[in-house]
């Protein structure tokens, strides 16, 4: 690797990209945060999900033609569904097993998930081809990636619309007790595994957003899952649990250190700082940059 | 999926139930009487179908699939299948191989990986079962002495060699004389085998007018190739020299054009990627007049319009173009089988092992010299050919009497830096 | 332990030291996987079952143990026997560093898995640029005649492997078994059980959670060995890869954190459903990939959900084998 004089809008570009990326990313880690962060579930099954949610929205497309921005609000309702009643039936007899118990039930459930996908769909990839998607939106000597942009906006959106929920309505209020406090919940009445049921349903609802969205800017095979699985784990530990801004700065940091790792050192290596950081992040903020000490 | 295995099942029973007898009969010094040209000869056939190289792994099952039927045609020879699946996992290639020798297979074929391709190699030396590899490029595996390990395949050496000169000659024959080239390579065991050969051979190959002005290796799991072309982009080269598997070969050509690149080519010295099926599907015109340089069927070869027509007939909707590479060299491995079969008259392991070393078939399908085996159990003399990417199929430009049509360097869109 | 678990003990020996004369070469083969797996499992049940700390990323030492053996045999022709030392020593380097930072800075629970997770992933990715080992291209040891015994460089029939591999399975398990008598095995509970409560009582919880961790790692070292010279090629792709990591633990979990057995139990019952549910398929004559993978999940999650102390201790109790106490 040959030391270069580096091009100042080369870095800029890949900075601005590196943090739509991360906005993205930070998205896929959204649903990761809040079920994390309310059932203290590890769920391993996360990338698998955000898979099914690609496969839907592909298949929506195909079949009616659904853009997937439109595809949101379907998917999202139908996973919620699905989270809820995978919290009710599977996980909640768990919440109280040690966790490697935890770990395996939702390994065996994504082995199921990746299998049953690659059964029902084969291996070959799947994509949505949008024309639009090919842009690039030109701001002085920037080019903006559209889909990214996009993609970058519903983040900002969905994480806005999920912390007004948390923050003023009752439902939502009454999940933030339930995380605090468990105990103190229950003796105030609150059915707790109703709450968690839902909270799962919600976590799993922002999976499908952000895989409705993923879609557009990687194709989607049945082995897609666990790579994302460990990557929202990194963003949600970095920037902590429970906390929406925490999960997009975590994306971001993700993003921009990855970009700027593979700029100035070896693109190959670049995902050897996202681990130096969760190491770095684990041993001295292990409650994340934006989350409360538990 | 593949039709032969369900209607063999009770007939593979039966000839199980045969072989044994005479096996029993061998033990008590009889001459094994139901061995010999009338029976079959069983093929164990070892793929990636299911985990991370499922995709590929099933494109080489088509050439097995296809290939009693063209055999017993060509040969005369009965070949029966025995399927399994590695699972893109070295434990279960290893387990699978020994299941397969078990069950009675004669010789081995497959297995596509490298890795899985020294796990099985292994186990067929310990029980002396001849293994025809299909498909794997790291040189090692036929430096090791084995006696009974084949392949008919190039090395990574051989594949940049025979890729550089065949660029060479596009850009003779272009009248193009491209002074740089930016070199990205996915960092994989392939990827890697190929910068090493390119960065050996290349110095070498004075006739070539371009050098390389930086290398940038790429994850070859990552998702997002922002920098990297970015990277790319920056150093203003004239054309992009590339070796790539399928997936990250769509997603760079994807952020090439969002970030508005356009070099003279995308050229490959030799990878997977630019004349798959799916690269077209997902980029449509622009998978336009990418360049592949890699070992393939010749079109013109009597043999391939014969497999093509049985891979029609068992893939209607599908096309042999997309699977040259996987489907050509799965059915040579078989064919090598069923000759070395045909002309050793028994399934002997061992007799069947020396058969195939003195192998010499110059009939045949893929590109390059008649397959013959030297002291190492390496076909030399494979051909590699350039496949540009012309209205939405992979179409051979060189060389010249293979080609079906004329390459075009530099691309149309090519925008100078 | 019982007389009756004693005299199935010796039957169950005595079987498996009779395995090669009568089994197939293919029955050899899946019996000293069983025996990998069972002995790696074992390994790090050292660190779950009796310490409690969920490492998650075991398949780092398997690799930079197997490395270790396969670097110093590839470069300057040092035997396993000789190998196996350096790579016990970084892998107790290794655990000790992992340990120390876990232990001092507070990580436990999920945070530790994922602690360890990361150290694996990021060894993954740095091994693929260590071109002296091989980087992604591979390291392949030179694989001898197979024919005649080699013991001191590992060179032989699978029959070697086989007896190798249950020696070091045996050994693990009496290992386990003294361990778990011992001072350190009272310690180790009290710490799993609740960790204050042993603080309280003056029990330096620190010491005795690294002393788990070292004995793991230094245990699992010794399978990356056996590991490098069964297969006698390393990437780091497949080596440090997370799915090595579940597939070590798929034992232990399903077999019984924590129990003698278990692990054994666990890695022989799951090697054989998998090869069952590929045989059965194949006889029904169904090739769909993906299937024998979707029926495989469907058996954990049924044995996660009704037996979730695993499946050694549900038979033990069956079989009567229960120790009093």
């Amino acid at each position: 690797m040959r030391a270069r004089r580096v091009d100042p809008v080369n870095v800029a570009n890949q900075v601005v990209a590196g943090v739509l990326t991360g906005l993205v990313y930070g998205l896929m880690a959204l649903g990761l945060s809040v079920i994390f962060g309310v059932v203290r579930v590890v769920n391993f099954a996360h990338g698998e999900m955000m898979t099914i949610a690609m496969y839907a929205t592909v298949v929506l497309f195909a079949a009616l033609g659904l853009d997937p921005f439109l595809a949101i609000v379907p998917v999202a309702l139908a996973f919620f569904a699905f989270g809820y009643a995978l919290q009710s039936a599977l996980i909640n007899p768990f919440i109280t097993r040690p966790e490697h118990s935890q770990f395996m039930l939702l390994v065996a459930v994504a082995i199921i998930m990746v299998n049953a996908l690659l059964m029902f769909f084969g291996p070959s990839a799947r994509s949505v081809q949008l024309d639009y998607l090919l842009e690039s939106i030109e701001l002085g000597p920037l080019l903006l990636d559209r889909g990214k942009l996009y993609g970058a906006i519903v983040a900002c959106v969905t994480s806005g619309l999920l912390f007004a929920f948390f923050k003023f309505t009752r439902t939502g209020t009454a999940i933030r007790a339930c995380a605090d406090n468990y105990l103190g919940a229950r003796v105030v009445g609150l059915n707790v595994k109703r709450y968690y049921a839902f909270t799962f349903g919600l976590g799993a609802a922002c999976v499908a957003v952000a895989g409705c969205v993923m879609v557009l800017l990687v194709d989607v095979t049945p082995v897609l899952g666990p790579a994302y699985t460990l990557l929202a784990f990194v963003i949600v530990i970095v920037g902590g649990l429970g906390s929406m801004g925490g999960a997009l700065l975590g994306g971001v940091l993700i993003g921009v250190s990855e970009a700027l790792a593979g700029l100035l050192i070896a693109p190959s290596a670049k995902s050897m700082f996202s681990f130096a950081l969760l190491i770095l992040v684990l041993l001295f903020r292990p409650q994340g940059l934006l989350g409360k000490r538990a | 999926m593949s039709t032969n295995d369900n209607s063999t099942s009770p007939r593979r029973r039966r000839v199980l139930q045969a072989a044994a007898a005479s096996a029993a009969l061998s033990g008590l010094g009889f001459p094994a009487i139901v061995r010999g040209q009338t029976g079959a000869l069983k093929v164990g056939v070892l793929l990636p179908r299911s985990g991370v190289q499922g995709f590929i792994g099933q494109s080489c099952q088509k050439g097995a699939d296809l290939a009693p039927g063209v055999i017993k045609e060509m040969l005369g020879v009965n070949v029966e299948l025995m399927n399994a699946d590695t699972e893109s996992n070295v434990d279960v290639a290893r387990t699978r191989a020994e299941r397969l020798i078990q069950e009675g297979a004669n010789v081995l074929v497959g297995p596509f990986d490298s890795g899985a391709a020294a796990a099985i190699a292994q186990v067929a030396e310990q029980r002396g079962v001849p293994f025809v590899i299909n498909i794997a490029a790291a040189p090692q595996i036929t430096e090791q002495g084995y006696r009974y390990v084949f392949r008919n395949f190039q090395t990574a050496g051989d594949i940049v060699r025979n890729g550089l000169d065949l660029i060479g000659d596009m850009f003779r024959s272009t009248n193009t004389v491209p002074r740089t080239a930016v070199f990205m390579h996915v960092n994989d065991t392939f990827g890697q085998a190929m910068a090493k050969g390119i960065a050996g051979i290349l110095p070498q190959r004075t006739q070539l007018p371009f050098r390389i002005v930086d290398t940038i290796s790429y994850d070859p799991a990552a998702k997002d190739l922002t920098v990297e072309v970015g990277k790319a982009k920056a150093t203003r080269a004239d054309f992009l020299l590339l070796v790539c598997r399928l997936n990250d070969s769509i997603i760079l050509r994807r952020e090439m054009v969002k970030q508005r690149w356009y070099p003279m080519g995308v050229v490959s010295p030799g990878s997977p990627g630019m004349y798959e099926e799916q690269f077209f599907k997902s980029l449509g015109k622009l998978s336009e007049y990418c360049v592949s340089n890699v070992p393939w069927y010749n079109p013109k070869a009597p043999l391939t319009a014969v497999v093509e027509k049985a891979f029609l007939k068992q893939n209607p909707k599908d096309r042999l173009v997309f699977h040259g590479l996987n489907v050509g060299f799965t059915f040579e491995a078989i064919l090598i089988t069923a000759d070395a079969y045909r002309r050793a008259k028994s399934t002997d392991p061992k007799v069947l092992a020396d058969a195939i070393r003195q192998t010499n078939i110059a009939s045949k399908m893929m590109l390059g010299a008649p397959i013959r085996f030297n002291a190492k159990g390496q076909v030399e003399g494979i051909g590699s050919a350039c496949i540009q990417n012309l209205n939405l199929s992979p179409t051979v430009v060189l060389p010249a009497d293979a080609a079906t049509a004329k390459p075009v360097f530099p691309a149309p869109d090519y925008k100078p830096a | 332990m019982n007389r009756r678990a004693a005299v199935l003990l010796g039957i169950l020996a005595a079987a498996l030291l009779a395995l090669p004369a009568v089994a197939s070469s293919y029955v050899l083969s899946v019996a000293t996987l069983i025996l990998f797996f069972a002995y790696a499992g074992q390994a790090w049940n050292v660190m779950m079952g009796f310490a409690g700390q969920l490492s998650l990323g075991h398949s780092l030492y398997v690799g930079v143990g197997a490395y270790a053996a396969a670097g110093l045999f590839f470069h300057f022709g040092v035997g396993p026997w000789a190998g196996v030392w350096l790579a016990i020593a970084l892998c107790v380097a290794l655990g000790a560093a992992i340990g120390l930072l876990a232990f001092r800075f507070g990580i436990s629970g999920v945070y530790f898995a994922l602690l360890t997770i990361a150290f694996a992933e990021f060894t993954r990715i740095g091994f693929d640029h260590i071109d002296w080992l091989g980087g992604p291209g591979g390291l392949f040891i030179k694989v001898a005649q197979r024919e005649h015994l080699d013991l001191a460089n590992l060179r032989g029939p699978p029959a070697m492997f086989y007896y190798l591999m249950l020696a070091l399975t045996a050994a693990a398990f009496a290992l386990c078994a003294w361990l778990l008598r011992s001072r350190a095995g009272y310690y180790w509970q009290a710490i799993r059980e609740d960790e204050p409560a042993a603080q309280a009582l003056g029990i330096n919880t620190f010491r005795w959670k690294m002393l788990a961790v070292v004995i793991s790692s230094a245990m699992t070292a010794v399978a990356g060995v056996f590991f490098a010279f069964y297969y006698n090629n390393l990437f780091p792709e497949q080596i440090f890869n997370i799915g090595r990591s579940i597939e070590i633990i798929l034992g232990p979990v399903i077999g019984g954190v924590g129990t003698l057995f278990g692990p054994i139990l666990g890695a022989a019952v799951l090697t054989i459903l998998a090869d069952a549910i590929t045989e059965l398929l194949a006889a029904a004559g169904i090739e769909i990939p993906g299937v024998k993978q979707v029926f495989y999940g469907i058996v954990l999650l049924a044995v996660v959900m009704f037996l979730p102390h695993g499946i050694w201790p549900a038979i033990a109790r069956r079989l009567g084998l229960e120790r009093r106490d």
